[in-house]
C-alpha cells in the first residue's frame, strides 16, 4: 500500500508490529494510558553499589530475549555500550534487542555480537559506519526500527518499546544513585536522553567512573529511579565526547549557505522580538548562528528560546543576551558543558519535554524557526538523513522530524552537490522527514520554497535571495552532476523508518551492491 | 564606459582543485580567475591546464571567468594559451607584465585563436599584473598596448620582493607604505589608458580588520577592485567598494539639481549651500553607475 508520503509500504513486515502507514504529520491522536516501569521498593540499608558489571547484569535479572538500552550523550567517546555488551556476552545471555537512543561511530565493535546472536535486533535513531552497513546488508530476525528522538520517547511511553534494563553511562553518580552529567572526567553536559530511560526502564544500572558521596548536586537522574551502581575505571574518552569548542566552520561553501539561511530567517516573516529557534549540529546550521547573530544585533531582536542539541556558539548568544533561555537535551561541546554547569538560563531537560509528539506539548511545538541539514532532498521536499547514495544506513533521524513538524518555518541547508552527486533529486532514497513539514531548502546555488507556503514565498520575494522552484534546483543539480542512476533493491526489508507518531514513513530495503 | 564592468572582486581559484573550480562562481565574486600559474606546482602544470580547459568548456558559470597563464617566457606560457583559448575564457591574466611587446604578442595569439574558433573578434580581453619596477616603469605602455587591455593589476607580494622589502600590514594609517607609489602609478597608468585598476590580494584571511583598512585605502587611491584568494573576503571588499545608501542618496540629489539647472539654464548650481561643479557631477554619475552595477540602486528609486 502507498502511504501519505507516496511510499510503497508492505501490508505486514516480518518481525515488526502491525503496520500503520504514515497518514500525515498530525493524523494520529493517541488512545489509552501511559506504560510504566515495574513497581519496586528499595528498603533502608540496601547497598546499591555493586562490584562489577557482571554482578549488576546478574542482579538486574537480564535474561535471553529482553531489551536493553543506552544513551548516546557521550557520543564518540562512549565506552559503556561496548563494555556492557561484551560483559553480557561473557555471561552467555542471548537474543537481546538493543535499543539505544542512538548508535555512534564507536559501535562497530558490536558487529560480532550480532553475528553470534547475543544481539538479534536493533531499535535506534541512527546508525553509522560499519555497523550501519552490516545492519543494512545482513538480515536479522527483525528489521532495525529507526525512530526520531521524539518518536522513541513516544514508543517507550505508549509501551511499543519496553526497556527491561537500561545501562546509563553516568559522568557523576553518588552512592545512592543520584546522577548528573556536568561533573567528572567524562562530563557530557545534559543527560536529556538518559533521563527518559531512567524513568521508564524496569531496571536501571548506573555505570560511573566518578562515584561520589551522597548526595550529589545538581541531580539530573534521581536516586529513586536507580537500582544499581557500578564503578569502572573510565566511562568515556573526553576527546570523543567533545572535541573541544565546536568552532564555526571555515568552509566557504557552508558559510555561503549559512549566510543565505540567516537571511531567510530575517525575511521569512517570523523574525520578531522573542522568537524561538533551533539550529542543527551540521556545519552550515551552526554557522547560520554566526550570521543570525549579526542580524539580531543590527535589528535589536532577541530570541526568547533556543532548543535542541546545544553547540557552543549558542551559549555565546545566551551570554550576550541574544537568547533568553536555552533548553538543552544534548550538549555538543566543552563550551556547552561548561555553560549548562554554570549558567542558570541554560536548562537541562529530557527528551519528552523536547520532542515527544504524544504529550501535552513538547518544546518543538513552540519553534518559529529550525535550521537542519540533509543528506538529500527531493522535489516533494522530503528529506533523507538516514541512507547514503548506495542505500546504506549511515545517518540519524535525531530530532529532525520532530523539530520540522513543530516549527512554523523549517529550513533545510545542504549543498546542491556533494562531489558529483546531486543532492536535490526526483525522489530521496529514504524519507526521514516528510516534505509536508519542510518549508525552505537553502543550497549553495539556489533556494526553493515549498509551494504550500505562499506566505513565505511572498515574504522572500524581494529579499534578493536566489529563489527558484525546487524543480529548477533539481535541474541545476542534474545539469552539473548528471541524473543519478537508480539503485537496485531486493525485497528484503532491513529497516523500518517510523514517523514520530509510530506510523511507517518508509522502509529500507537491502540494496543489491 | 564600455570597459566599466563591475570588478570589485577578482577571486583566484587554484586550477588543480576540481572542487574549487566547480563552485568558483557561487560566492558572488564579480570576476573569477582560474590559476595555472603560482598555485600549481611544476609537476601539475599540464593536468591543471586540462582541468581548467574542461571546466570552462563544460560548466556554465554565472560570472566572468579569466585564466592566469604562466608567463610566456616560461616553458608553459604558450602551451597555456594554446590550450585554454580553445575553451574561450573571458580574459587572459598575464603575470609579471614588463613590456608592451609581450602584450602585443599575446594579442596576436588571441586574434588567431578568435579566427580559428570563430569567436567574435576582440571578445577575449587581457588583464596584466605588474610585479616589478620595470613593469611599473612601462605601466602605461602595457596598459595601452592592445585594445584588449581591460585592467592593470599589481602583484603586491612580488612587487615588494623585487624592491627587496616586504608587504607589510601596518595600521590604518601606514598600511602598506612600501606599495604606496607603485599603487598610485598603476592607477595613473590605468586611468590614462582608460582601463581599470585592480589591487593585489591580502593573504591573511583571518585578519578582517586589516583587510578592510587595506580595501579602504586602495579605494581612496582610485582602484576599481581587489584580488582575493578566499571567498570569505568577498563580503568585506564588496562592502567597501559598493556605494553606501548615504552616498547614493547624495549623488542622486547632486544629479537632480544639476539636471534642474541645465533645463533652467542657470549658471551656478548649489546644494545644501555648497557649490556643485563638474567634477562633483562626474563623481555622482560614477557612484550611481557603480551602485546600479552592484544591484543596490535602480533609477526609479531614491
Amino acid at each position: 500500500m502507498k502511504n501519505a508520503a507516496g511510499r510503497e509500504i508492505p501490508v505486514s513486515i516480518q518481525g515488526y508490529k502491525e503496520v500503520k502507514p504514515y497518514a500525515g504529520p498530525f493524523a494520529t491522536q493517541p488512545d489509552g494510558r501511559m506504560a510504566g516501569p515495574k513497581l519496586k521498593a528499595v528498603f533502608p540499608g540496601t547497598e546499591k553499589v555493586l562490584k562489577s558489571i557482571e554482578e549488576a547484569i546478574d542482579a538486574s535479572g537480564l535474561r535471553d530475549g529482553m531489551t536493553i538500552s543506552f544513551h548516546h550523550g557521550l557520543r564518540n567517546g562512549d565506552y559503556v555500550m561496548n563494555m556492557v555488551i561484551s560483559a553480557i556476552a561473557r555471561r552467555g545471555i542471548k537474543n537481546l534487542t538493543l535499543a539505544p537512543s542512538s548508535f555512534l561511530d564507536t559501535n562497530d565493535e558490536l558487529i560480532p555480537y550480532f553475528e553470534q546472536g547475543v544481539l538479534i535486533a536493533a531499535e535506534t535513531s541512527g546508525l553509522r559506519n560499519k555497523l550501519g552497513r552490516f545492519l543494512t546488508l545482513n538480515q536479522l530476525s527483525k528489521p532495525t526500527v529507526i525512530r526520531s528522538h521524539g518518536g522513541r520517547v513516544r514508543a517507550i511511553e505508549c509501551g511499543e518499546l519496553k526497556i527491561d534494563v537500561t545501562f546509563i553511562a553516568a559522568p557523576t553518580c553518588d552512592t545512592y544513585g543520584n546522577i548528573n552529567g556536568v561533573d567528572g572526567p567524562a562530563a557530557c553536559g545534559s543527560m536529556g536522553y538518559a533521563m527518559v530511560d531512567a524513568r521508564m526502564a524496569d531496571t536501571v544500572v548506573a555505570i560511573t567512573d566518578n562515584l561520589v558521596d551522597h548526595p550529589v548536586f545538581p541531580v539530573s537522574i534521581p536516586q529513586y529511579q536507580v537500582d544499581y551502581i557500578v564503578k569502572v575505571d573510565s566511562i568515556g574518552n573526553p576527546a570523543g565526547i567533545s572535541s573541544g569548542a565546536l568552532r564555526v566552520t571555515t568552509n566557504p561553501r557552508d558559510l555561503h549557505i549559512a549566510k543565505m539561511a540567516a537571511k531567510v530567517i530575517e525575511r521569512a516573516g517570523y523574525f520578531k522580538p522573542e522568537f524561538a529557534m533551533q539550529l542543527g549540529a551540521g556545519a552550515a546550521s551552526v554557522a547560520t548562528g554566526k550570521y543570525l547573530r549579526e542580524t539580531m544585533l543590527r535589528e535589536k531582536i532577541r530570541a526568547r528560546l533556543a532548543i535542541g542539541g546545544i553547540p557552543g556558539p549558542f551559549c555565546d548568544l545566551l551570554d550576550e543576551g541574544l537568547i533568553g533561555t536555552l533548553f538543552d537535551v544534548q550538549s555538543f561541546d566543552l563550551r556547552a558543558i561548561e555553560s549548562i554547569r554554570s549558567n542558570p538560563k541554560h536548562r537541562e531537560y529530557e527528551c519528552s519535554f523536547y520532542a515527544n509528539p504524544w504529550n501535552k506539548g513538547a518544546m518543538v511545538n513552540q519553534l518559529d524557526y529550525v535550521v537542519l541539514g540533509a543528506t538529500e532532498v527531493d522535489t516533494n521536499f522530503n528529506v533523507n538523513v538516514m541512507t547514503d547514495s548506495s542505500g546504506i544506513m549511515m545517518g540519524a533521524l535525531g530530532g529532525h522530524p520532530d523539530a520540522s513538524a513543530g516549527a512554523k518555518c523549517t529550513i533545510i541547508v545542504a549543498p546542491l552537490l556533494r562531489g558529483r552527486l546531486p543532492m536535490v533529486t526526483d525522489a530521496v532514497q529514504t524519507i526521514s522527514t516528510p516534505g509536508e513539514t519542510v518549508d525552505v531548502i537553502v543550497t549553495d546555488r539556489g533556494i526553493a520554497v515549498n509551494p504550500n507556503r505562499a506566505d513565505l514565498l511572498e515574504n522572500l520575494k524581494n529579499s534578493g535571495l536566489p529563489i527558484m522552484s525546487i524543480e529548477a534546483l533539481k535541474e541545476k543539480a542534474y545539469a552539473l552532476g548528471g541524473k543519478p542512476e537508480k539503485i537496485e533493491y531486493s525485497d528484503d526489508i532491513m529497516g523500518v523508518v517510523e514517523y514520530r507518531d509510530g506510523t511507517v514513513l518508509d522502509v529500507i530495503r537491502r540494496p543489491i551492491l | 564606459m564600455a570597459k566599466e564592468k563591475l570588478r570589485r572582486t577578482v577571486m583566484y581559484a587554484a586550477g588543480n582543485n576540481p572542487g574549487l573550480l566547480q563552485n568558483a562562481d557561487i560566492y558572488g565574486a564579480d570576476s573569477v580567475i582560474f590559476d595555472v600559474e603560482d598555485s600549481v606546482s611544476v609537476m601539475e602544470k599540464d593536468s591543471a591546464r586540462d582541468l581548467v580547459y574542461h571546466a570552462i568548456k563544460n560548466l556554465q558559470y554565472s560570472c566572468e571567468i579569466g585564466v592566469r597563464i604562466n608567463h610566456i617566457s616560461t616553458p608553459w606560457g604558450y602551451d597555456d594559451l594554446e590550450c585554454l583559448l580553445a575553451a574561450k575564457p573571458d580574459y587572459i591574466r598575464l603575470p609579471k607584465g614588463e613590456t608592451g611587446d609581450e602584450i602585443r604578442d599575446i594579442d596576436n595569439i588571441i586574434t588567431k585563436a578568435e579566427k580559428e574558433y570563430g569567436y567574435e573578434p576582440g571578445s577575449i580581453q587581457i588583464m596584466v599584473s605588474v610585479e616589478t619596477p620595470k613593469g611599473l616603469r612601462n605601466a602605461y605602455e602595457i596598459a595601452s598596448a592592445s585594445p584588449r587591455m581591460m585592467a592593470l593589476a599589481i602583484g603586491g607580494e612580488d612587487f615588494s620582493a623585487s624592491l627587496k622589502t616586504e608587504k607589510t600590514k601596518g595600521n590604518a594609517i601606514t598600511a602598506g607604505r612600501e606599495l604606496f607609489v607603485a599603487r598610485s602609478m598603476i592607477v595613473f597608468a590605468a586611468r590614462e589608458a582608460g582601463i581599470q585598476a585592480i589591487d593585489s590580494v591580502f593573504s591573511d584571511i583571518r585578519d578582517e580588520e586589516t583587510l578592510r583598512n587595506e580595501v579602504q585605502l586602495v579605494k581612496e587611491l582610485g582602484f576599481d577592485g581587489k584580488s582575493c584568494v578566499n571567498p570569505r573576503q568577498i563580503d568585506i571588499i564588496h562592502e567597501v567598494f559598493t556605494p553606501s545608501e548615504k552616498e547614493i542618496h547624495y549623488a542622486h540629489r547632486v544629479l537632480g539639481v544639476f539636471e534642474e539647472a541645465q533645463t533652467k539654464k542657470s549658471g551656478v548650481i548649489a546644494l545644501d549651500g555648497k557649490m556643485i561643479d563638474m567634477p562633483m557631477v562626474i563623481r555622482a554619475q560614477r557612484v550611481l553607475a557603480l551602485a546600479t552595477a552592484a544591484g543596490v540602486y535602480r533609477k526609479e528609486e531614491a
